[in-house]
């Protein structure tokens, strides 16, 4: 059964990667049929499991800063930069819309 | 010599009276990873940092206080954990020049122990896949591909045919780890474990492989992939070297909330190993499709072995076994595709030049920096975290998943100790055969037999048992309860002792001072 355009592109939106061809698309398809199996499966009245540590209380520290100072390292990694800020391309402008987007899924 | 020091507790006594130095010791395993080169384990090797660590530590020992039985051991890394001021590219684009500010804890407890990083080892990309094949610094190969075992056996098709295309795969995801610890360019290694990614490369490679229980050894700075199934793995060349570094890892780390609180005692192994009074189980549905008749075989020969040494054997049943690959498959993805998220370019890592807006920036530095396989993953993982399909896939597999950890709690519940399974379906297959499949069909097989263990967050350990007909290593695995790694390892290395594996007899182009190449026999390897 394969998955509606509109979906593919609104994955890509959300993943922002992209499918880049046909077999992207096919890989997905694939995957879904795979993950399907598991409806074979009766979880009546079974819980869903978030982490086999569940029965334990999380470790919670003292709100005490021990560390930081360390914004020339962090920033060390990053290209574009300037004096202590990340630089990013202007935000606000959403990604064009499937149709106007380069993307070969125009074409199915 | 030093030819005899195969094992790390040997290398310490020699380290300690003097027989060796550890710059000696760096020396010789940085020149046999260089000629050990066309194995592509390591990505990066940290040669002058890992000679001035070991210059440390041979001051320490002329000082008569080495700080503990690692001090000046040669380590390596998997490519996968962060390591101040050495690369870190878990073998991907996107990480391609990323220097590490800062160690992981499991990194800087070695450091701390007086070990000597070698270098970072190869992986597939992100930890994701069963081969070590799909990194963008190549694939990883086998050591024993270059064994005089494998040879002997193998009947080459023609004359022109050499080991050139014959060499098999290491498996994966640990691959370049478990390859340097084969090859004995380090006494132990570093994988990491999400659904069998360091059991089965050991494996393949003829290594102890051990997955510690989730929650035992702390994740800080391994980069993760799946946050409830990730545990860091150990390779080594025996079972008491696993149990000394796991003695040096394990334990509460305030930087990671999912490390447990208990007290964690580091243990030594009994001398002499009893499995007398030891149930052992064997779960029927472990004898999966494709399982090979001679790994059939030998799992049915090591029951036999614990039978005869008065050992309870019977066997089990794990129902949900056969959907802990399905399961595995969702919440992986799921998890990966949240997991991935931070790599946007902004902060570190790959950056696209494209700089119209910040999403399209964003979109074109993933497309630029992830493999397909990466970005296979994130799309699945997004489709089954959809609104219209989270109850039906998400939860869905969160459900299965507490059945498949409440099938082992039942079987450890009614008395059995230890479950005894094969950790492979096959030996080591040739990397031409491998790629024929693609990655995520190669995972389900591959990962059949191991991911059941991280799904319930049971400590498992791989033992090398013996050669296949092809003159490849066959593993068995033991699974334990949860935090009983000393009971776990205490079987394992009863096991080993019985099984006497052989030592690769590694054939390795040396390079003579005069840059004549020629080839020799490891004898001393032996």
């Amino acid at each position: 059964q394969p998955v509606a355009v509109a979906v593919l592109g609104h994955l890509e939106q959300l993943a922002l990667v992209d499918f880049r061809d046909a077999e992207g698309v096919e890989r997905l398809r694939k995957a879904i049929q795979f993950a399907d199996q598991l409806h074979e499966v009766n979880t009546d009245g079974v819980e869903p499991m978030d982490s086999v540590l569940e029965d334990r209380c999380l470790y919670l520290r003292e709100d005490d800063v021990t560390e930081g100072n360390c914004v020339n390292e962090l920033l060390k990694n990053a290209r574009e930069k300037v004096e202590e800020y990340f630089v990013a391309p202007p935000g606000n402008i959403p990604l064009p819309k499937l149709e106007e987007r380069e993307t070969f899924l125009q074409g199915s | 010599g030093l030819c005899q020091l195969v094992w790390r507790f040997q290398v310490s006594a020699a380290l300690k009276e003097g027989h060796v130095t550890p710059t000696e010791l760096c020396r010789r395993c940085l020149a046999l990873i260089k000629s050990t080169r066309f194995l592509n384990a390591y990505i990066t090797v940290a040669e002058e940092t890992a000679l001035k660590q070991a210059e440390e530590s041979e001051k320490r020992y002329k000082r008569g206080q080495p700080l503990g039985v690692l001090d000046g051991i040669p380590i390596a890394v998997k490519d996968n954990f962060n390591t101040a001021g050495i690369e870190t590219t878990c073998a991907s684009n996107m990480l391609k020049g990323y220097i590490s500010p800062y160690n992981a804890t499991v990194v800087q407890k070695l450091l701390d122990q007086g070990a000597v990083l070698l270098g970072k080892t190869n992986l597939d990309e992100f930890a994701m896949g069963s081969g070590s094949t799909d990194g963008v610094f190549g694939p990883v190969r086998n050591p024993w591909s270059y064994s005089r075992q494998y040879k002997e056996k193998s009947v080459p098709k023609s004359h022109s045919e050499d080991e050139e295309s014959n060499w098999v795969i290491t498996g994966g995801s640990s691959g370049g780890s478990a390859a340097a610890v084969s090859s004995f360019t380090c006494f132990a290694a570093l994988g990491s474990d999400t659904g069998g990614s360091t059991r089965n490369p050991a494996a393949h490679c003829g290594v102890v492989g051990l997955k510690p229980t989730y929650g035992l050894i702390s994740r800080h700075g391994l980069i993760p992939l799946v946050n409830s199934m990730d545990v860091p793995g150990i390779l080594t060349r025996c079972v008491d070297d696993a149990a000394v570094v796991l003695g040096s890892l394990a334990g509460h780390d305030p930087k990671d909330s999912t490390t447990i609180q208990d007290n964690f005692k580091p243990f030594e192994l009994p001398s002499l190993p009893d499995v007398s009074k030891l149930s052992i189980g064997i779960p029927k549905e472990y004898h999966a499709p494709g399982l090979s008749s001679e790994i059939l075989a030998l799992w049915s020969k090591a029951a036999d072995l614990f039978k005869n040494a008065g050992a309870k054997v019977i066997e089990v049943s794990l129902p949900h076994t056969r959907y802990s690959i399905v399961c595995y498959h969702v919440l992986c993805t799921a998890e990966v595709a949240s997991n991935m998220a931070r790599f946007d370019g902004l902060e570190y890592g790959h950056r696209s030049d494209m700089n119209k807006s910040t999403e399209s920036m964003y979109a074109a530095t993933r497309r630029e920096g992830f493999n397909d396989v990466v970005r296979g993953r994130i799309l699945s993982g997004n489709y089954f975290l959809l609104k219209q399909n989270y109850e039906n896939y998400f939860i869905k597999a969160q459900k299965v998943r507490r059945l498949i950890a409440n099938d082992f709690l039942k079987v450890f519940g009614s008395g059995v100790d230890i479950l005894l399974t094969p950790t492979t379906l096959s030996d080591a297959v040739p990397y031409r055969e491998f790629i024929k499949e693609d990655n995520r069909t190669r995972s389900a097989q591959d990962d059949i037999l191991t991911q059941a263990a991280n799904m319930a967050g049971l400590p498992a350990i791989n033992v090398p048992t013996a050669l296949s007909e092809r003159g490849l290593p066959v593993g068995l695995q033991f699974i334990g309860r949860s935090f009983q790694e000393k009971q776990l390892l205490t079987v394992a290395k009863w096991f080993e002792k019985q099984v006497k594996f052989p030592m690769i007899q590694l054939e390795v182009v040396k390079r003579h001072n005069h840059d004549v190449f020629q080839h020799q026999k490891s004898a001393s390897f032996s």
